[in-house]
């Protein structure tokens, strides 16, 4: 027997069902919600509510029994390979009691297994996202890779996770003192500017992956800016650290740092809340199903280029 | 065209009709036909148009559409009989080089995508050299150096121009130097290949008319166990330079000039193809000057064609057969610049941006605090035979203290042997030492790229620099308020000899 079925509440839990199943016929795809009131007239309410609670895991196992089309007792526990197929469908509707980060461990952002990077881009990194919200931080044209992260900082090994942290701390330092604020504060690690907005030929110069990562390290979701350098973009793109868009217009002369905005990446739109205005992105374009995919091991790998 | 079709199918005889409406239809006088007369008339017009896209109706046999030497390489590397500039490819790399700077990182990403048991995909295709932060005592940086040892042993590759001895570099056989010099003289850059580098001035190798260009760690990774990458074929940029160089200019004016034209951001997504006579005049060595600095335009990869020159260059350098490229006639490029290099004079590109040009003689009142001559860009060979001519022509001493950075340890001991022409025998290193420079340091990449705090020549006070090296960004050598003026090797000697920025036309002529 699986080891699902071994644990003492999901026994009791099959009690109960085959109890109802017995007197009073289920109904098909019932949601959580009206499977509680149904429940909350009887007295194993409190079974529900306490299994539920204790593992998200298994409610979604009691989903999959609700939506079994016949509950026989010595069949309807279906693997939980099929609750993936529920939970697809009702998606929309079904909100778990318990919320559970959904970003797989596939995905790019989380392949630094930094816990700084987890904890800040849950949910607005992952390749499913649709939108990245926070302060700006607008710099000019030509900000090159030695402003991004200077030279002396690249001994510091992005895949070491310290080191991942410690660059975070340098992002942006390299800008002359003509920029008066500061990107990331003496002593911390992240900024408080999610997003940055940039002019023209952003991240030229090196080649350097750590100018992206560190960017990505120090919390930032999003780049916005006019034009981008190949190698940078590239970068960005396969690492996943930071989206990469293209604004039509010159934006970063009509934001200031500090300004919150928006960016909703279905609509293609820049949002600025502080100045109410808004600015329309170009399609990411070609490297879209790479970001898709979430990298590009993800996508070689969907594309049959390496194995799985 | 679907036009073109609809032609073929009414009459053959029109094609060649260059008059439009022309009676040929007169003997069939009905409606339908002149309809189709006035209809065909149109099309004619519209085939007359410039052609815009790149779609050519699908050719037969062994006729190609006309490729560029740049698609040319991609489509013998994606082994696709043609491509054409904006379609994603995926292409076999020939040489795949990393180093001491970006190594660590990318065998990070490597062990983790595909185990720590993982096996690159061939030993014999991959370099791996220390040359960015050798000389310094910084403790990350030597056990950088030790993490990309231990990789190199256990997976045996073949190249790996390690040091281990860093207080003599000559007590190590292996070393070499900087990277894209040293790929250089030993024979890894062949015509019509693909190298990828994680270093942006991999670009540099397009002067032996090779596809090369710069990738991050985690693009290299995925070529270090599978050999290829995905890549977006580019558009051409043509320049076309002739005329004779003049005895004051070298291959780095040109280039400034040509960033200065086009601005950083210029080539971005584009290959540039460099041709003419002045082109074909130049050595190996300023071939890769010109190259090398295509990135700072934003550009790709760069192309020159091989020829007797590069031919010459390989001849005891590789033994590895080779079939190089060349751009077909008709090949399309997205715009041609023509330079007639004997009108140019000599150039520098100021504080803080490589495309921000200016004439060297209208920089003569920028006091400058010291000269660096060295890197992948300003420390070849020719680059110091270059400054010692200067020196040799002025017979003075330098008035701001001058740091020579060679390249590679191949360079280091040209400085000591080998003798300037026109000095009755002596060796750059005596000229040199005459002119009162520093003495020639261990060759590394130096302080072009600041690093370390320790690092020889590091700008670590808001002076300016005069320097052959390649960016000029703020902070590029170290301090954020530092000011570097790029130039030439003359141009550099030249100011070092006088202390402020120099035409070397004061000194050669």
């Amino acid at each position: 027997m699986p080891a699902i079925y071994k644990e003492p509440r999901n026994q009791a839990l099959v009690v109960i069902l085959l109890h109802a199943s017995i007197f009073k016929p289920l109904r098909l795809h019932i949601t959580g919600t009206e499977f509680f009131l149904w429940f909350s007239n009887s007295s194993y309410a409190f079974f529900f509510l306490w299994f539920s609670i204790s593992s998200s895991r298994g409610f979604r196992f009691l989903s999959v029994v609700c939506s079994s089309s016949r509950s026989r007792h010595h069949q309807p526990f279906a693997s939980l390979a099929t609750s993936n197929v529920f939970n697809a469908t009702k998606q929309r509707s079904f909100k778990p009691l318990i919320s559970q980060s959904i970003v797989s461990s596939t995905s790019p952002v989380t392949r630094r297994t930094s816990v700084v990077a987890a904890a800040t881009a849950n949910s607005s990194s992952s390749a499913s996202s649709t939108s990245f919200h926070g302060l700006c931080y607008v710099v000019g044209d030509n900000i090159d890779t030695d402003q991004i992260i200077p030279a002396e900082y690249l001994t510091l090994v992005p895949s070491k996770p310290e080191e991942y942290k410690k660059l975070g701390s340098y992002a942006l330092i390299g800008l002359p003192a003509s920029y008066e604020t500061r990107f990331v504060e003496p002593e911390e690690f992240q900024s408080k500017y999610k997003i940055i907005i940039a002019g023209d030929n952003f991240g030229c110069g090196s080649s350097r992956e750590h100018a992206p990562v560190a960017l990505g390290a120090a919390g930032v979701t999003a780049v916005v800016a006019e034009s981008y350098a190949r190698i940078f973009f590239r970068n960005s793109v396969a690492t996943g650290e930071v989206y990469p868009l293209e604004s039509e217009a010159r934006v970063c002369e009509e934001c200031k740092t500090g300004d919150v905005v928006t960016i909703e990446l279905e609509q293609s739109l820049l949002i600025n809340h502080t100045s109410g205005k808004e600015y329309k992105l170009k399609p990411i374009g070609d490297a879209g199903p790479v970001i898709e995919a979430g990298g590009i091991f993800a996508y070689a790998r969907k594309a049959g280029m390496i194995p799985a | 065209m679907a036009t073109s079709y609809v032609l073929s199918s009414s009459s053959s005889l029109f094609l060649s009709q260059n008059d439009v409406g022309v009676s040929l239809f007169s003997s069939q006088p009905s409606r339908s036909i002149q309809i189709m007369q006035k209809k065909v008339s149109r099309k004619i017009e519209s085939i007359m148009a410039p052609q815009r896209s790149a779609r050519n109706p699908s050719m037969t046999g062994s006729v190609k559409t006309r490729m560029t030497m740049t698609e040319k390489i991609f489509s013998r590397a994606s082994e696709k009989s043609q491509v054409n500039p904006g379609d994603n490819v995926w292409i076999n790399v020939d040489v795949l080089m990393t180093h001491d700077a970006c190594g660590p990182g990318c065998i990070g990403v490597f062990k983790k995508e595909f185990g720590d048991d993982a096996k690159v995909w061939d030993r014999e295709k991959i370099v791996i050299i220390a040359d960015h932060y050798i000389f310094t005592s910084d403790e990350r940086a030597n056990r950088n150096l030790n993490f990309v040892r231990d990789f190199c042993i256990e997976q045996g590759i073949k190249y790996f121009y390690d040091i281990t001895d860093r207080s003599d570099f000559k007590a190590n056989p292996d070393y070499k130097g900087v990277c894209h010099v040293a790929l250089a003289q030993e024979g890894h850059c062949r015509p019509g290949e693909v190298m990828i580098g994680t270093d942006s001035h991999t670009c540099t190798a397009g002067a032996f008319g090779q596809f090369a260009t710069g990738v991050g760690n985690t693009d290299a990774a995925f070529g270090f166990e599978t050999g290829k990458v995905l890549l977006k074929v580019p558009p051409t940029l043509r320049f076309v330079l002739d005329g004779e160089m003049p005895d004051y200019l070298l291959a780095k004016d040109l280039i400034l000039q040509i960033i200065g034209e086009i601005s950083v951001s210029g080539a971005t997504y584009k290959a540039m193809e460099f041709v003419g006579s002045t082109i074909e005049s130049l050595t190996m060595e300023e071939r890769m000057t010109l190259c090398n600095m295509v990135v700072e335009a934003g550009g790709k990869n760069s192309v020159i064609p091989a020829d007797a020159t590069t031919f010459k260059y390989l001849e005891d350098r590789t033994s590895v057969p080779y079939e190089p490229v060349y751009s077909d006639d008709q090949a399309r490029f997205v715009a041609e610049y023509r330079i007639d290099a004997s009108k140019l004079e000599p150039v520098v590109a100021k504080p803080h941006s490589p495309d921000n040009r200016a004439l060297a003689r209208e920089c003569k009142d920028v006091k400058t605090d010291r000269v660096y001559i060295g890197s992948c860009t300003g420390g070849k060979t020719e680059d110091f035979l270059a400054a010692a001519k200067v020196f040799l022509a002025s017979g003075e001493k330098v008035k701001v203290p001058t740091f020579l950075v060679p390249a590679t340890q191949k360079v280091w001991m040209d400085l000591y042997t080998l003798p300037v022409p026109g000095s009755g025998g002596k060796t750059c290193s005596q000229i040199f030492e005459a002119a009162g420079c520093d003495t020639p340091t261990s060759p590394s990449c130096g302080a072009c790229l600041g690093g370390p705090r320790d690092v020889y020549a590091r700008l670590n006070e808001p002076q300016v620099c005069v320097s052959t090296t390649n960016r000029n960004f703020p902070g590029r050598m170290g301090h954020t308020e530092g000011q570097i003026y790029l130039a030439s090797p003359y141009t550099a000697a030249a100011s070092a000899l006088t202390g402020f920025v120099t035409d070397p036309r004061e000194f050669l002529r």
